[in-house]
Order: C-alpha cells, then sequence, then structure tokens
C-alpha cells in the first residue's frame, strides 16, 4: 500500500506556492438570449484572460475570466455596443486585455517594427548586391 | 572595413541588453489604466457590521491606501504580517475583502491581526473588477483628490514599502 498522504501533502504545498490567487466559487450565468450568447462568444475571443494570459476570455476558466464574461453579458444586455464593451475593460485593465492592441505612440514599434526590419533587409540586401556587382565588374576588366 | 565585423556585434550586444532586461521583467505585472485617475467610487457594507457602510466619498481629502485581500489567498498570508507592523509606521490603510465569504475573512483578521482601519466586503468581485484587480493582493494609493497614484500588484514587500509606499505617502501628505 502506497502511502497516498505525504503525495496530497507534497500537491497541496506545491499548490499553495501559486502566487496567482483566485478564488474556486464563479459561474457563468449564461443568457437566455442565443444573440447576447454569440455576441459575448464574439467579444471575448477577442479579449485576453488577465490571469492565464495566453488564453482568450471565451476559454478561460480562470473565476475573474467568468466574472468578466459575467459583466459583458451584463453590458450586451443593457444595450452597450461592442465599443463600449472593450472600452470598458481597456479602461480597468488597460490596452492588454486586447488580443488587436490599438495604434498609438507606445504600439507604433510592434505594429510598424517587422516592417520597418523588412526595409532595412532590403537595404542591406541592394548594397551587399551593388557591391557584389561591382567586385565582379573588377574582376572581368582583370581577367 | 572593421565596420563589417564590429557593427554586427554591436547590434549582437544590444539584443543581448533587451533580453537580459526581460529576463527580470514579470510578465504577470499588467501596468495599470487607472493610474492618475479617479479611483472609482463605491460604497460596500463594513465587514463584520453589515449595518454600516464604507464610502469612497468619505474618503475625500485623505491620502489613504486600499489594500485588496482575502482568506483564500495565500499571497495575503505571506502579506499580512507586513501589513500589521505598518500599524507602527500610522499608515492609513483600507482593506477590501475580494469575493471572500465573511466568516473566512473575519477569522483571519482575529488569528493574524486586523491592520485595518476599516474593511469593506466586495463579496461577489465587483468592486475588484472596477479597479482592475486580477489576482489579490493589490494595493492602491489614493490621494486627497481621489487620484489613484500607485499600484502596488501583487504582495508589498519590505523593499516596496520602503523605496515607494512610504516616499509617496510622505509626498501626498505635504
Amino acid at each position: 500500500m502506497i502511502a497516498l498522504r505525504p503525495i496530497l501533502i507534497t500537491v497541496a504545498l506545491f499548490l499553495s506556492t501559486l502566487s496567482f490567487n483566485m478564488p474556486a466559487f464563479a459561474v457563468d450565468q449564461v443568457s437566455e438570449s442565443p444573440a447576447v450568447e454569440a455576441r459575448l462568444k464574439k467579444l471575448s475571443i477577442e479579449l485576453r484572460c488577465l490571469v492565464c494570459q495566453n488564453s482568450t476570455l471565451a476559454d478561460s476558466d480562470a473565476p475573474l475570466a467568468q466574472d468578466l464574461r459575467n459583466e459583458i453579458r451584463k453590458l450586451i444586455e443593457a444595450g452597450k455596443t461592442d465599443e463600449e464593451v472593450v472600452a470598458y475593460l481597456v479602461a480597468r485593465y488597460g490596452d492588454f486585455v486586447t488580443f488587436r492592441p490599438p495604434v498609438n505612440a507606445t504600439t507604433a514599434l510592434l505594429w510598424f517594427g517587422p516592417f520597418l526590419m523588412l526595409i532595412i533587409g532590403l537595404i542591406t540586401l541592394m548594397i551587399v548586391l551593388k557591391k557584389r556587382a561591382k567586385l565582379l565588374a573588377s574582376d572581368e576588366t582583370l581577367s | 572595413m572593421k565596420l563589417k565585423f564590429i557593427l554586427p556585434l554591436v547590434l549582437f550586444f544590444i539584443l543581448v541588453g533587451f533580453l537580459g532586461k526581460g529576463l527580470f521583467l514579470d510578465p504577470r505585472e499588467v501596468p495599470s489604466p487607472l493610474i492618475g485617475k479617479p479611483a472609482p467610487a463605491f460604497e460596500a457594507p463594513v465587514l463584520g457590521d453589515p449595518s454600516k457602510t464604507f464610502s469612497t466619498a468619505d474618503m475625500k481629502g485623505q491620502v489613504w491606501l486600499l489594500n485588496t485581500w482575502a482568506s483564500w489567498c495565500a499571497a495575503c498570508r505571506d502579506e499580512h504580517p507586513l501589513l500589521v507592523e505598518m500599524l507602527a509606521h500610522d499608515i492609513p490603510l483600507y482593506g477590501l475583502a475580494y469575493k471572500d465569504v465573511e466568516a473566512d475573512a473575519l477569522k483571519v483578521l482575529d488569528e493574524m491581526g486586523n491592520p485595518y482601519i476599516i474593511t469593506a466586503n466586495d463579496a461577489d468581485g465587483t468592486i475588484g473588477i472596477d479597479y482592475g484587480v486580477y489576482g489579490v493582493p493589490e494595493t492602491y494609493i489614493i490621494d486627497k483628490a481621489g487620484i489613484i497614484r500607485y499600484k502596488q500588484i501583487g504582495p508589498i514587500t519590505p523593499e516596496s514599502l520602503r523605496d515607494k509606499i512610504l516616499p509617496l505617502l510622505k509626498e501626498l501628505d505635504a
């Protein structure tokens, strides 16, 4: 008979060290209206869960995500537009909650950085090719 | 032609610099957009005495700290002794019991000491959402005009108390 207790205690101790603390009680209060649920679905796949940051609000089981989904349901039922719902969350958690951050001064590098790298790469390539052509030309004159 | 060799090396070290800095950043720490904005107003029952309410309106004209915590939160228990020590600094600390069972929260205060002037009870977590709480403990410093000036994400540490919180309180009180 394997002693289960030490194992369970170890697991419990390990779990207690997890620094992110969220309560276990929260339930999705699914709306009766399929239209509300459809809009929630559409919105929540574009929004980030703050607790498990790589999942969307739609597929996170974190209690905070459930609470936020319930808040979004309430906002939708109150007749808020999608933009107003997103603005509600951004006001509280910042642009970080949106998976498509808005284009502004702080996110400019994020949005345009890849294009900038592409341009730098193309310029470098052109310089290298030109140099090589020159070298080849001088080789030919030598021979 | 020396540049040809030095330039990639320089670029490499710049990249290493950024990556090295990244190692010491906490990706879980999401900067609050509420800093510099008015603290969301709320009125909530007082923990342990639901007949009374705590209102942010009563706090106008004072500098105060709002510490969100819960009995189910292990990091809050780690932080708790420091909060009790802070009593010695005469810090206006108010609590917000976030999504907690009242009896459990009261038991913590009973066993570990009560560092709070008043604890407001946010049983369903809606006040927490207004404050952008995503993982307790989180602590807000609110100035005399009701503006959030600082947010401590995660437990207050002796370092953050000494380097950030106490100097800011001194500045705001002046």
